[in-house]
């Protein structure tokens, strides 16, 4: 019997649910990479070089950090901002989940029921999704997967994704602060990101504001 | 598919109240797997109406909703009684089995914990209900006590109803005695509310059998009970019918025709589905497996669920007493299904019969769907409509198979 892998796309008109391929969330301690269980520490390395080697490296912030709803929402902000920065990467928003199809602003907005459009739009290669709820987060990493090239990662609060071609569980500030240290480790060893030169769209609550 | 899984910690501790304090009714917050194997358990001998009750006065259960269907309206009305003594926050009767699953998924939208029963006709009724519930990923669990459905009118026990469940997206568990409904009440709120599973359950018996027949169950301390509900690691927000970002009615992909709004609805289905599989991690520590095997090696095998695993049990004693050596495979979850452990349990059986308590067979139709040289699956013998099935009628069933001669003394 094969293992399934979970491997950047694109993969199918419509591909399975990775669950439903017998791909199992990793316990406490452990990440997912293509649907093998690992060492998290392993996951943070593979991550970052994932990261810098991307053309359009891109994290997509979902509700539960973009909004101010608890202390930990905001630190986790603040984290996710500086790992942008460090790598650099794009930060392109899921502020919500409304089907937004055919009016999403493709170049500064994600949706998790159509998140192939920005993905093609902006031709990104490697996103991660932190503070997105699971539910959406499985729909548009399965999304992701069917129609696009993109290799996903996942940081999620609970127990993990997979969805993603990479996944970190039970995430916490101090777990995004591991993949920013694991992003400059490998930049001191002289790994230099890959991405293209970029303009930070900034938004709020309203729309693009620049 | 499925890989075998392997959990060496049972579960789960909540985050939403601390282990060892009290609620308003002086019991404390346990988790539970202390509660279910750490804790001394005293034995009682009560039907499977008052094992419900007893399941709920420990289960911080938020919002009940009743209404009356037999076999199941004993243990509405004694849930009831403990809203009386201050064991729930909301209880009330609906106008219909219709409205009072709705009513359920709008206090668990709220996000309480809750539970209700159903049974029979009232589950048909209120069908359209379960796959919104699944969609909508809200643990509500339901006791279905299952008895007939078609007329002419029957109230007595048929199983025929589960097939009807089999597709909604639900977690369903089969309670064999009034001990197993008991642990599944408590164990199913655990299971289906992980963030990763996070969908309705039903956990199942047969009307009459186990509801109205007296059991000696062993229970867990009363002044014990489970953590409450926690809707803060729901993987969906606080759904709002009509404000983001949720917004189910005025947005619904009904309502755009092109490709992508198919293909999200598609995989919004997928996602359900991936959830039932992730639920095997978390279900298979606290029941000890998705079945249970005795003599699996024999080249006869029973495999079955709820009641006919008990009348297979006799059946396999009275065969013994013949020389005719019969092992047993009892289900306890019809959704997951154990298909990978039920072709491990049968790869050494010539003969796979699947005693049931419906016309339909739709156990031996899943297991069919999963065993190699599925010809080994004999469906059968059915009883339905209320009938009992005596123990010599699987026997019967099973020498009439093997050729051997069966008395005809009816």
């Amino acid at each position: 019997m094969s293992q399934y892998q979970v491997k950047a796309g694109p993969e199918a008109f419509l591909p399975p649910a990775a669950a439903s391929m017998g791909v199992i969330l990793p316990n406490p301690g452990e990440c997912h990479i293509e649907g093998r269980i690992a060492p998290e520490e392993e996951g943070y390395e593979y991550a970052a070089r994932k990261f810098l080697e991307a053309k359009v490296p891109t994290i997509f912030p979902g509700p539960l950090v973009l909004w101010n709803w608890n202390e930990n929402a905001t630190k986790k902000a603040k984290a996710i901002r500086a790992l942008a920065d460090a790598l650099p990467a794009r930060l392109i928003p899921m502020a919500d989940y409304r089907p937004k199809y055919p009016k999403i602003d493709a170049e500064a907005e994600i949706n998790p029921n159509h998140p192939n459009l920005t993905i093609w739009h902006n031709k990104i290669d490697v996103c991660i999704f932190v503070g997105v709820h699971c539910h959406q987060a499985n729909l548009a990493l399965k999304i992701i997967r069917g129609g696009t090239d993109c290799f996903t990662m996942a940081m999620c609060a609970q127990a993990g994704h997979e969805d993603a071609c990479l996944s970190f569980r039970d995430a916490t500030v101090e777990k995004i602060e591991k993949l920013m240290a694991a992003v400059n480790k490998l930049k001191k060893e002289g790994v230099k990101s890959q991405a293209v030169p970029f303009k930070q769209i900034k938004m709020t609550s309203s729309g693009r504001v620049a | 598919m499925n890989k075998p899984v392997e959990s060496p910690n049972r579960v789960i501790k909540s985050q939403h109240v601390k282990l060892g304090t009290k609620n308003k009714m002086d019991q404390t917050y346990t988790d539970i797997n202390t509660m279910f194997y750490d804790a001394e358990r005293t034995p009682s001998f009560m039907t499977g109406s008052e094992v419900i009750r007893q399941a709920i006065k420990v289960a911080s259960v938020g919002t009940s909703v009743a209404y009356p269907i037999t076999p199941q309206s004993e243990a509405a009305a004694l849930i009831g009684e403990l809203y009386s003594e201050g064991y729930l926050d909301e209880y009330f009767r609906g106008e219909s089995e219709f409205a009072v699953m709705g009513q359920c998924a709008g206090a668990a939208f709220g996000g309480h914990r809750v539970f209700t029963t159903t049974a029979g006709p009232g589950t048909l009724r209120a069908m359209e209900n379960f796959p919104m519930w699944a969609g909508s990923r809200l643990p509500i669990q339901v006791c279905v006590t299952m008895r007939g459905v078609n007329s002419p009118l029957s109230i007595q026990p048929d199983t025929l109803e589960a097939s009807y469940l089999l597709e909604t997206g639900m977690l369903m568990w089969h309670a064999e005695t009034a001990q197993d409904l008991y642990d599944f009440i408590l164990k199913g709120f655990i299971v289906a509310e992980q963030p990763d599973v996070h969908i309705p359950i039903a956990t199942m018996c047969d009307g009459f059998f186990v509801t109205h027949t007296k059991d000696t169950v062993m229970l867990p301390p009363e002044d014990l009970c489970l953590t409450p509900y926690d809707p803060y690691k729901s993987p969906v927000p606080c759904m709002d019918m009509e404000c983001p970002p949720i917004r189910m009615m005025r947005d619904p992909f009904i309502m755009k025709s092109n490709y992508i709004s198919y293909s999200t609805h598609a995989s919004w289905q997928q996602e359900v589905r991936a959830a039932v599989e992730r639920s095997r991690k978390h279900t298979i520590p606290l029941l000890d497996g998705l079945i249970d095997v005795e003599n699996i090696d024999r080249e006869i095998l029973l495999v079955s669920s709820g009641t006919a695993v008990s009348q297979g049990r006799e059946a396999i004693r009275l065969l013994e007493e013949e020389g005719i050596k019969v092992g047993l495979v009892k289900i306890k979850t019809i959704r997951p299904f154990p298909h990978e452990e039920i072709r491990e349990a049968t790869k050494r059986a010539k003969h796979i019969f699947v005693p049931e308590f419906n016309m339909a067979g739709w156990l031996a139709r899943e297991i069919k769907a999963v065993v190699p040289d599925n010809e080994r699956v004999i469906a059968g013998p059915h009883v339905a409509g209320g009938m009992t099935m005596p123990s010599e009628v699987i026997v019967e069933e099973i020498k009439k198979y093997l050729g051997i001669k069966v008395a005809s003394n009816r």
